[in-house]
């Protein structure tokens, strides 16, 4: 210890930050940052001088402005006399109800696929790796082109549904019609109704909220009978059986609870132009859903194949040396340790979805881009304003949906030992 | 679509300080040429030919410019916007003007800092039906599903005129006329509504116009006009006096066939200072003095114009109605040139 030579004392000078490799990369990277925001804040200011010389300054009372447009597919009350800001979240909740429904729909035909992928059937494999390349290798905005106009073009026209020799007629006891307008499924009606509730920006039926109650009352008691169910387990060695009980703690009151209530099905039905009542799809919703949601899911068949092909070999002999058979060697124990590799990409595939939905303009779906940046920006001509929002709002929901994967991601990573 | 939006913003963010600073007519000299916006195609008004030629009633009108400008009638680089594009590629310097369909409204002119200097063509918003449905009245629409160009005056009259009327509608907005011909065609939406003008371009190209029919309403006053940047009086000027010295002429007989031989000087004053055979209204304007009487030699006085595009001997057929010469019951009158 006592004979280390440490280092000749050196007084700092200047000059070493150029030259000492020590405090070189310090200074480069400072170098950078100071050009970086130097430029981002010439760019904004010279976007303020320009702006304030056309005389727009950047401002964003247009928000509370009359939209004066109208919306067809909207998942909150809206009309034309609403402001921009409301027709702005009608648009913000139509990109998240696509987004989500794509990624529910990418995932699960995604994890299909990619079971298939590796499936031992040579055909099978072969024509999910044939899906694969078609639809990886052709742009999404096409896809989504695709499958808006095959809609319009083979689904039937409302007014096909009409006369004594009608060409059409809707499926599934009358409840269920496929336009090229549209879907229009059946609603839940009650004829005893308990009204609405204000929440401010929009009205929650209360008949839902006493469901969701109910129901989460019910799973809540299940859980508490399955621990009830474990303790004795434990005790006694003998597991009572909890199958039939849970059953029925779940279902009989939510039964109950929709017969109170006066729980009927509404159909949908053909009057003038177009059918009423029902919860009614958009044909541009359905044509970007299926499109990104075709697209989307080859990207998660090879996330997935890539996951299952990087869980070795010896695990599944080794499943299948205890007995289990290739489904549940698969779900038990093959699936949970592919996550890990899996979750990643999935986030990626996640983001880009939601991002690809800006597509929605191209085939007249409301969303985001469409309202903020399409007809509001236009109207009200305030670009920078609207392009600014529009980015900040899809960072801000990138940035929630990776959160919330890395959270899941963290809980289902192996714990290394 | 929305790439050049984006892109329109960061070019206002960028280097572009076009609007305010320097001098369109500059600018413009320096560049040999003049950035028309023109439609994505509005047969009639503007749309491409087999050989990728611009032509129609709107074309003409920057054809014109090009001619007083420049005395060469392609000397103008025609830059398509869709509805939904056009002011930002306006106010970010992509188009020196806007000929494009576009109406006169309080907001754009205020609001969006556009300058309108004229008013080509006195339209109003039409509607158009498949015959088979048996409508015979826009009031009749109750509930139906509507096909709009979004972006437009169309899409906020049609929230009017459907709330007036306590009546609902589901709307289908689409970016461009090719997409809408489309949805329309294949039942995707009942009606088609738009500028009765482009409105009869567009069923003339549908295939098979006579199952459509256009509804008798006009819910709207759509003055069509030319549009440029706020705050660039001269090239406002320039627009403006060139548009009302193709109505002059026809108020005056000027016709592309006598302009030459009228040039040279005439009995009627009002004539002579339009040509520049008196006076100096050309130099006032920064151009040269038979700047109007290259225009109308080039392209015709505006009732040449309006026959040889989209009048009743070609297949748009649109009637003059509202576009005559005042003298002849109709709105298009010219400022005197003085
Ligand atoms: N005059 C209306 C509508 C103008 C407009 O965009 N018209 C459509 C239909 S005529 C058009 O020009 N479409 C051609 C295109 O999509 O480029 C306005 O100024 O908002």
């Amino acid at each position: 210890m006592s004979d280390m030579t440490s280092p000749p004392k050196q007084s700092f000078k200047f000059s070493m930050l150029l030259y000492d490799s020590r405090y070189r990369g310090i200074t480069i990277q400072i170098f950078v940052l100071v050009m970086v925001l130097g430029s981002l804040g010439w760019l904004a200011g010279n976007a303020a001088t320009n702006l304030a010389a056309l005389g727009k300054p950047l401002r964003f009372d247009f928000l509370g402005d009359t939209a004066s447009y109208d919306i067809s597919q909207r998942l909150i009350d809206y009309k034309s006399t609403d402001s921009h800001g409301r027709a702005v979240l009608v648009g913000l909740l139509n990109t998240l109800l696509v987004a989500f429904m794509g990624c529910v729909a990418a995932t699960i035909l995604g994890v299909i696929g990619g079971v298939l992928r590796l499936s031992n059937n040579w055909l099978v494999s072969r024509l999910v790796a044939v899906y694969v390349e078609i639809f990886r290798n052709i742009p999404v905005l096409l896809w989504i082109f695709v499958c808006m106009f095959t809609i319009t073009a083979i689904a039937p026209q409302p007014r096909d549904f009409r006369g004594d020799n009608a060409t059409a007629s809707m499926l599934l006891n009358d409840s269920v019609a496929v336009t090229n307008r549209g879907i229009y499924l059946p609603e839940p009606l009650f004829s005893r109704p308990l009204g609405d509730l204000n929440l401010g920006i929009f009205n929650m039926s209360i008949e839902l909220l006493v469901l969701l109650v109910v129901l989460f009352g019910g799973v809540y008691a299940a859980r508490w009978n399955n621990a009830r169910a474990n303790r004795i387990q434990v005790e006694t060695g003998d597991r009572p059986d909890t199958t039939w009980a849970n059953v029925a703690i779940i279902v009989v009151p939510l039964l109950a609870a929709l017969l109170a209530m006066g729980f009927h099905i509404g159909k949908p039905e053909l009057k003038g132009f177009n059918f009423k009542g029902g919860v009614n799809m958009s044909a541009p919703l359905i044509g970007l859903w299926l499109g990104l949601t075709l697209y989307t899911t080859t990207y998660i068949i090879e996330a997935v194949r890539s996951g299952i092909q990087s869980v070795s070999k010896g695990q599944s002999e080794a499943a299948f040396a205890l007995g289990l058979r290739p489904g549940r060697t698969m779900s038990l124990v093959i699936l949970p340790q592919a996550l890990r590799v899996i979750i990643p990409q999935l986030i990626s595939q996640y983001l880009n979805l939601t991002k690809n939905s800006s597509l929605a303009v191209a085939i007249g779906y409301m969303d985001l881009v469409s309202t903020l940046g399409g007809i509001t920006l236009n109207q009200t001509g305030r670009e920078m304003e609207a392009i600014l929002m529009l980015m900040a709002i899809y960072l801000t929901i990138s940035l929630l949906i990776s959160a919330g994967m890395n959270w899941y991601n963290t809980r289902v990573k192996l714990v290394e030992r | 679509m929305n790439k050049s939006v984006f892109l329109g913003a960061l070019t206002v963010a960028g280097l572009a300080a076009v609007g305010a600073s320097a001098s369109t007519l500059d600018d413009i000299k320096a560049r040999g040429k003049i950035n028309c916006g023109v439609t994505e195609g509005t047969l009639g008004f503007s749309s491409r030919d087999a050989e990728g030629k611009h032509g129609g009633f709107d074309v003409e009108f920057c054809r014109a410019l090009g001619a007083a400008i420049f005395n060469d009638t392609e000397a103008v680089e025609y830059v398509e916007l869709s509805s939904k594009n056009r002011f930002t590629a306006l106010s970010a310097g992509q188009v020196d003007l806007l000929y494009r369909t576009t109406t006169w409204t309080f907001s754009r002119d205020v609001d969006l800092k556009t300058t309108f200097v004229g008013i080509n063509y006195y339209d109003g918003q039409g509607f158009m039906v498949p015959k088979d449905l048996g409508v015979a009245s826009a009031k009749e629409l109750e509930g139906a599903t509507v096909c709009i160009e979004t972006g437009t005056t169309t899409e906020l009259n049609l929230a009017d005129f459907f709330r007036a009327n306590g009546m609902t509608y589901e709307p289908l907005p689409v970016g461009g006329t090719t997409e809408a011909k489309a949805f329309f065609e294949e039942g995707a939406c009942d009606v088609y509504t738009t500028d009765a003008s482009a409105l009869a371009g567009v069923r003339a190209s549908l295939k098979a116009p006579d199952s459509y029919i256009i509804l008798p309403e006009i819910v709207s006053k759509e003055p069509l006009g030319p549009t440029v940047r706020h705050g660039d009086d001269q090239w406002a000027d320039i627009v403006r006096w060139v548009q009302n010295a193709l109505v002059a002429a026809e108020e005056h007989g000027v016709t592309s066939a006598n302009v030459a031989e009228l040039s040279k000087g005439t009995e009627n004053p009002s004539i002579n200072r339009l040509l520049g055979a008196e006076g100096s209204l050309g130099e006032m304007l920064g151009l040269d003095n038979d700047y109007a009487a290259r225009a109308i030699a080039a392209v015709g006085n505006y009732g040449e114009i309006f026959e040889k595009t989209i009048g009743e001997s070609t297949p748009i057929g649109l009637p003059r109605g509202l576009n005559a010469l005042w003298t002849e019951g109709g709105l298009q009158y010219s400022p005197p040139f003085r």
